[in-house]
C-alpha cells in the first residue's frame, strides 16, 4: 500500500486495480459524479468525474490509478467543463426545481449549485415523455431521468430483478420498464427495492413522501455535495472491489 | 447640485406569478435604501407606460405570448444591462409544463369543456395577445447579460444582486443564495 498518485498537489494512495475515483474517494478527495456511487460497478456516463491526468482528460471512475500519476481535479477549467455538462442535462430534461419533490436532495441541483450553474444557457428540449404511475408505491417521471442507469445497475446486482433497463438510441435514449406492458406497476419491484432509491434525481419518487422534509433541512440545503458525499464515503467504508 | 446621477431601473412581468417582484419588496425598510440609489422606469409599482433609457433592466417571467415579446424587446432595447430573475425567466418553470400539451388542447378544455361555461367560446378579440406554441426562457428570444436564479430569489439574495450591480461590482452569490425552488 505504498503506491500513489498526486490529486491537485495532494499524495493519495491506492492499491492496484482501484480507479483515480475509488483513491479519490478514499482519501476524502472530492471529484464531481452524478452516475458513479461506490456501491456499484463505474458506469461513465456523466463525464462529471473527468480529470485531467497527466495532462490529457479522461473519467476518474473508469482510469485506473498507476504510480505517479499527476491528476488535476478542482481547477477552474474543469469545473467550467463540468458545469456545461450540467447545463447541458438540465436543458435535456425538464427540471422544473419548484415543482420537483426531490428538490433540495438532488444530486444533479445539488451539482449545478457546487459547480455555480447561474442559467442551463442551451436552447430548451422540453422532452414530453409521460409520467408512469401505475406502481402503487413509487412513480417515474422519466423527463428527470439522467441516464445514469443507478436503478439499472441496483435491480440487477442488488435486488435481482432486472426491472429497468435504456432503451433508444442518441437524444431518444429513455429508460424503459421491463415489463410487456413496459408499465412499473407490472414488474416485481418492491418500494423497500435498492432501485427505488437509488436515483440521484427526481426521475424515480416514492409515492406520499413528497415535500416531508421542512426547507432548510433538506441535504443540500445547508451542505454542498462534496461535503455530504465525503461524509457517506466515511460511514459507509463501501467496497472498492 | 454635485448629486450623483441615479441608476434607472425598469422591472417587468411576462409570464410571471409576480412572486419575484414581491420578493424584491420583501427587502422591507432596505427599499428605502434603495431608492437612495435607484429611480425606477417602467416597472408595476409606477405608471410609466414604457421602458425609457436604463441602466438595469429586470425581467420576472417566461415568453408565453406575443406582447410578452414586445415588453422584452422594448426592454432589451433601452437596458444596457438586462437580467432575468426567477426560474419562469430563465427556464419557463411551472408554466413550461405546458411545452407539452397541443395549445388548442388547453384553449378547449379551459374555455369550451370547462364545467359551469355559458355562451362558451374561446376568446378572439384582436385586443388580446397571441399565446405561442410554448414558454420560452427570456434568454431563448433576447440575449440575457445576467441571471438570478430562485423561485423566487429571496430577498438577501436579490439585495446582494441588485447592490453588487449598482455599486460597479461583478453580481457574486455565496452557496447559500443560489436555489433554484
Amino acid at each position: 500500500m505504498n503506491k500513489t498518485i498526486t490529486i491537485d498537489g495532494k499524495i493519495v494512495p491506492f492499491t492496484d486495480g482501484q480507479t483515480i475515483m475509488d483513491a479519490a474517494l478514499g482519501a476524502q478527495v472530492y471529484i464531481p459524479h452524478l452516475c458513479h456511487n461506490p456501491e456499484f460497478k463505474p458506469h461513465g456516463s456523466c463525464k462529471l468525474c473527468v480529470v485531467s491526468v497527466n495532462g490529457r482528460n479522461m473519467t476518474s471512475c473508469t482510469m485506473p490509478a498507476a504510480e505517479d500519476m499527476v491528476v488535476a481535479n478542482n481547477t477552474p477549467e474543469l469545473n467550467d467543463d463540468r458545469k456545461v455538462l450540467v447545463q447541458m442535462l438540465f436543458v435535456e430534461g425538464n427540471h422544473i426545481c419548484p415543482a420537483c419533490e426531490a428538490s433540495g436532495n438532488c444530486q444533479l441541483q445539488a451539482a449545478a449549485y457546487y459547480l455555480n450553474m447561474l442559467s442551463p444557457h442551451f436552447t430548451h428540449f422540453y422532452p414530453p415523455r409521460e409520467v408512469d404511475a401505475s406502481h402503487p408505491d413509487v412513480f417515474l417521471d422519466l423527463n428527470r431521468c439522467i441516464l445514469c442507469e443507478l436503478c439499472v445497475r441496483a435491480s440487477r446486482e442488488v435486488d435481482g430483478k432486472n426491472v429497468f433497463g435504456i432503451s433508444g438510441r442518441g437524444i431518444h435514449a429513455h429508460l424503459v420498464v421491463n415489463a410487456a406492458s413496459g408499465r412499473l406497476g407490472d414488474t416485481n419491484l418492491v418500494v423497500t427495492d435498492r432501485a427505488a432509491h437509488v436515483c440521484p434525481t427526481g426521475a424515480i419518487l416514492i409515492k406520499r413522501q413528497g415535500y416531508r422534509i421542512p426547507i432548510g433541512q433538506r441535504t443540500f440545503d445547508r451542505k454542498k455535495i462534496s461535503e455530504v458525499q465525503m461524509e457517506s464515503t466515511e460511514e459507509g467504508k463501501p467496497d472498492h472491489e | 447640485m454635485n448629486e450623483k446621477r441615479k441608476i434607472r431601473v425598469a422591472t417587468c412581468s411576462l409570464a410571471g406569478c409576480f412572486g419575484c417582484h414581491m420578493s424584491l419588496l420583501d427587502i422591507d425598510e432596505k427599499l428605502f435604501d434603495l431608492l437612495e440609489m435607484i429611480e425606477f422606469d417602467r416597472t408595476p409599482f409606477t405608471d410609466i407606460k414604457h421602458c425609457g433609457a436604463c441602466d438595469i433592466g429586470i425581467v420576472e417571467g417566461g415568453v408565453s405570448n406575443a406582447e410578452n415579446a414586445h415588453v422584452l424587446k422594448e426592454f432589451r432595447d433601452n437596458c444596457k444591462i438586462l437580467v432575468a430573475i426567477g426560474a419562469c425567466a430563465i427556464n419557463g418553470n411551472v408554466p413550461a409544463l405546458r411545452n407539452n400539451i397541443d395549445l388548442w388542447d388547453c384553449f378547449q378544455e379551459v374555455y369550451l369543456y370547462e364545467g359551469g361555461l355559458e355562451g362558451n367560446q374561446i376568446p378572439n378579440d384582436p385586443e388580446l395577445p397571441l399565446p405561442f406554441d410554448k414558454v420560452y426562457p427570456v434568454y431563448e428570444v433576447v440575449k440575457v447579460d445576467y441571471f438570478l436564479p430562485g423561485c423566487p430569489p429571496s430577498a438577501d439574495t436579490i439585495w446582494k444582486f441588485l447592490t453588487d450591480l449598482i455599486e460597479g461590482r461583478e453580481p457574486k452569490l455565496s452557496y447559500e443564495m443560489l436555489r433554484y425552488d
